[in-house]
């Protein structure tokens, strides 16, 4: 296959959308958590442990719809010990991260064992893949996104939903100045303790949908620490994408389409591995390169004190 | 009609009076100043009228009904704006952004065009010429300042508070500030001043009323009031407001000055060309308008900046290549422009603070590292010396009210015995008792034999102090005059580039 295939099949974009949506979805998690003012790198723990339930409550309950959803209870949990460290114990908030990061890995390893053995059941019910009717006739667009997982859908429809909610809703004018000057915010009579919270939820309910998607959406399996470090590219994806949802979007499908090329390249005479490895070059490539020019809200992982 | 009156408002904090039965009225388009030291009572006051604490005794009457404010909100619904020392103002966010926060028009959608139009028509009403999309971080202090009073405004305030409304302004702002006061009144709005400084409040006011440790010493009408009156008043003594400055001959040149270019952080070049002496026993002044070069003059001098081009000489040795540190031995001392951010490491203790320019003296250093005991009672020393309060040698730096900063920065300097003294600012932001305080240390200085180098926005002070005074404008040393027969207006021409450069005899 030469290059020109790989680039011209539709599979190769397919698959970046696929790939890019876990990650697209934590990045944007992420946005709406530092927005608040919390640093959050524990959308990898958050992903990892809704990953495991996903599988874990669909194969019990036999409903895939009910194993996202409990999913999301549990990646909210995540969310909520970490809100409460952050904004009511104002710890440290990368201490913090790590911490659930920590957490979920020991914790997904271990109930895995314990109730799994070796690898989850194979008749996991999964998220249904979906065939836009008109869309998907369409030559090469069609292939492309007529015919993807549910979970696309749904979060292309979040990320237009979120673009409105943050930049065009008073909600999203209070969460914004939370994050920048939460001072300000309180002498305006509002509570940066509950925007902070919230914030930081509806991080945890996007890492969870992200993490729940990967492990019943396009794997169908949990495998110990399957989310490989997406968590953190979707911190990347967050930053590259200086904290608004459709800059964090682009960039998660750019890392998406660095792993599609990676799976592309496989049986071609060009090592895969190193292909492999291009999303994690990506990630540092853009970091490196954005140094000094993306700002991250002003007050973000500065813990705020109530001024009495 | 008053708009507003307090009645014996009486607050306790423990250990502190902090309010002793004051109280105060405001009429309808009246402005009303509170004039007092840092630590007299007016935060506290405000505080109080602002709903943030609630009083131990006394009560607030607003249009005639006593009422309980217990919160901001609650002021604000009661038609109370106040405009912060330190703007709450989010950088990033537009100004319209800013002033609807938390009573945006509308529930859940922003609307935008809508909230900007409002902004605009309420801009236009008071004369604030604000632009309701602008984004903060790009407007100068005095606009910043003017969003505030706006977010007061859309609010429904017809009482503002400005406290200490020209601390972070320019003269100029200053000036337009003041008019938009007298405009603000015009439409029945009443203002309460807070502030320190005599003259503004002399200027703007309708009443003064002079606070002193928690108790209001006297409300008079500003026509009748003298500044020496309201001083004494302020301060609770008679205070000299304008130093006695013997006259003295001047000795040799301390300081020489030849050529002297420097660039900024920025890498722009900002003092071209300049050349002065300062001699011994002489004060040598620097007036210029805010951004004219005087503070990269200073820092140059000091050895903070490098020096582009030009020499330095102190007491007729080459110091143009030595370091801050090598100057500061060879006797040069320097009092930055920021005493909280350049003088001091506010999160170090007052002896820390003292020894961060002795730290290879043996007698501070010995073969075991500090000796904390001997320099703890050197900084004890200089605190009595020159009255530093709380006198606790191991407070950090930051816990000092300003002029006590001020007083451990001096100190710091002057117990060196500096042959030259840079004093950038030195009073800015200081109550009168500590701005009388840091003249005599300067004067005292002059008398000794010592060269002092002072910067200064406040011409009144150039003018009290200085025996010779240069002008900068636009990085170039445009006149030097004596200051024994200096006026304003002379000064202001130069500082201004009204007045062309000086002929020969002027310019050094």
């Amino acid at each position: 296959m030469d290059l020109a295939t790989i680039f011209l099949s539709p599979t190769l974009w397919a698959m970046t959308l696929s790939l890019g949506t876990p990650i697209a979805l934590a990045a944007l998690g992420g946005t709406f958590s530092e927005r608040s003012g919390v640093v959050n790198i524990a959308m990898e723990g958050i992903m990892l442990t809704a990953a495991f339930f996903a599988v874990f409550f669909s194969s019990l309950t036999g409903n895939a719809w009910l194993g996202l959803l409990l999913a999301v209870a549990c990646g909210l949990g995540m969310g909520l010990l970490m809100a409460w460290a952050a904004v009511h114990l104002r710890a440290d908030q990368i201490v913090i991260g790590t911490a659930v990061n920590m957490i979920a890995a020991g914790l997904t390893a271990y109930l895995l064992h314990i109730f799994f053995g070796q690898g989850s059941p194979s008749n996991t019910p999964q998220l249904p893949v979906v065939t836009i009717p008109g869309l998907a006739q369409l030559p090469f667009v069609g292939d492309v996104i007529g015919h993807q997982n549910v979970m696309v859908y749904i979060t292309i429809g979040l990320f237009i939903l979120a673009h409105y909610v943050l930049f065009h809703t008073v909600f999203g004018l209070r969460l914004r100045s939370a994050g920048e000057n939460p001072q300000a915010t309180e002498s305006a009579g509002l509570s940066v303790y509950r925007l902070r919270y919230l914030g930081v939820l509806i991080g945890a309910f996007l890492s969870a949908l992200g993490g729940a998607y990967l492990s019943i959406g396009v794997l169908n399996s949990f495998t110990q620490n399957m989310t490989s470090g997406r968590g953190y590219i979707a911190l990347a994806a967050m930053i590259f994408g200086k904290w608004t949802p459709w800059g964090a979007f682009g960039a998660a499908m750019l890392f998406g389409w660095a792993s599609a090329l990676g799976y592309m390249f496989q049986g071609t005479s060009v090592p895969y591995q190193l292909v492999l490895i291009l999303p994690y070059v990506l990630t540092v490539v853009a970091l490196v390169g954005l140094v000094g020019r993306s700002r991250p809200p002003a007050a973000d992982g500065i813990p705020y004190v109530h001024a009495r | 009609m008053n708009v507003l009156e307090l009645k014996g408002i009486t607050k306790r904090f423990p250990g502190v009076l902090a309010n002793d039965h004051v109280s105060f009225e405001l009429a309808e388009g009246e402005v009303h100043a509170i004039l007092g030291e840092n630590g007299a009572g007016k935060s506290t006051l405000m505080n109080v009228l602002y709903g943030l604490y609630e009083p131990d005794e006394g009560e607030i009457v607003l249009n005639g009904t006593p009422v309980r404010l217990s919160g901001p909100r609650d002021a604000i619904a009661h038609g109370i704006g106040m405009v912060h020392q330190h703007f709450m103002l989010i950088g990033a966010m537009t100004v319209t952004e800013n002033i609807i926060l938390g009573d945006e028009p509308t529930p859940v959608w922003y609307h935008r065009r809508e909230a900007e139009e409002r902004i605009r028509s309420l801009s236009e009403q008071y004369h604030l010429g604000v632009d309701p999309h602008a984004r903060i971080e790009s407007l100068p202090v005095g606009l910043q300042q003017r969003v505030e009073i706006l977010k007061a405004f859309y609010r429904q305030a017809h009482i503002l508070i400005l406290d200490e409304p020209t601390a972070a302004l320019t003269p100029q702002e200053s000036e337009e500030l003041f008019s938009i006061i007298r405009h603000l009144t015009q439409q029945g709005i009443s203002v309460i001043f807070i502030s320190h400084k005599l003259d503004e409040v002399l200027q703007i006011a309708d009443r003064v009323t002079v606070m002193r440790r928690g108790v209001a010493e006297a409300t008079l009408s500003a026509r009748d009031a003298t500044p020496q009156q309201l001083a004494n008043l302020m301060v609770g003594r008679d205070v000299v407001l304008r130093v006695e400055k013997p006259p003295q001959e001047a000795g040799e040149v301390l300081l020489s000055v030849r050529h002297l270019q420097v660039a900024g952080r920025d890498g722009v070049e900002r003092v071209h060309d300049v050349s002065f002496n300062v001699r011994a026993g002489e004060i040598f002044g620097i007036a210029g308008v805010e951004g004219n070069g005087q503070f990269e003059l200073a820092e140059a001098l000091a050895g903070v900046l490098p020096v582009s081009g030009g020499q330095l000489l102190l007491a007729g040795k080459a110091i143009t290549s030595m370091s801050a540190l090598e100057r500061a031995r060879a006797g040069i001392g320097y009092i930055p422009e920021d005493r909280s951010t350049e003088g001091l490491i506010s999160d170090f203790s007052i002896t820390d603070n003292f020894l961060l320019k002795e730290w290879q003296n043996p007698r501070f250093f010995g073969p075991l590292g500090l000796r904390r005991s001997v320099a703890e009672a050197y900084a004890l020393e200089e605190m009595e010396a020159f009255d530093v309060r709380p006198r606790d040698p191991r407070l950090p730096a930051g816990h000092l009210s300003g002029g006590n900063q001020q007083k451990v920065i001096l100190a710091r300097e002057v117990s060196r015995s500096p042959q030259l003294l840079i004093a950038a600012q030195p009073t800015r932001g200081l109550d009168v008792g500590a701005i009388e305080f840091v003249h005599q240390q300067l004067l005292r200085l002059r008398e000794a034999g010592r060269a002092v180098l002072l910067i200064s926005l406040e011409l009144d002070e150039i003018l009290t102090l200085s025996d010779r005074i240069g002008v900068l404008y636009g990085g170039r040393l445009v006149a030097v005059v004596p200051g024994e027969t200096a006026t304003r207006e002379q000064l202001g021409g130069y500082m201004t580039g009204a007045t062309p450069a000086q002929e020969e005899g002027v310019v050094p």
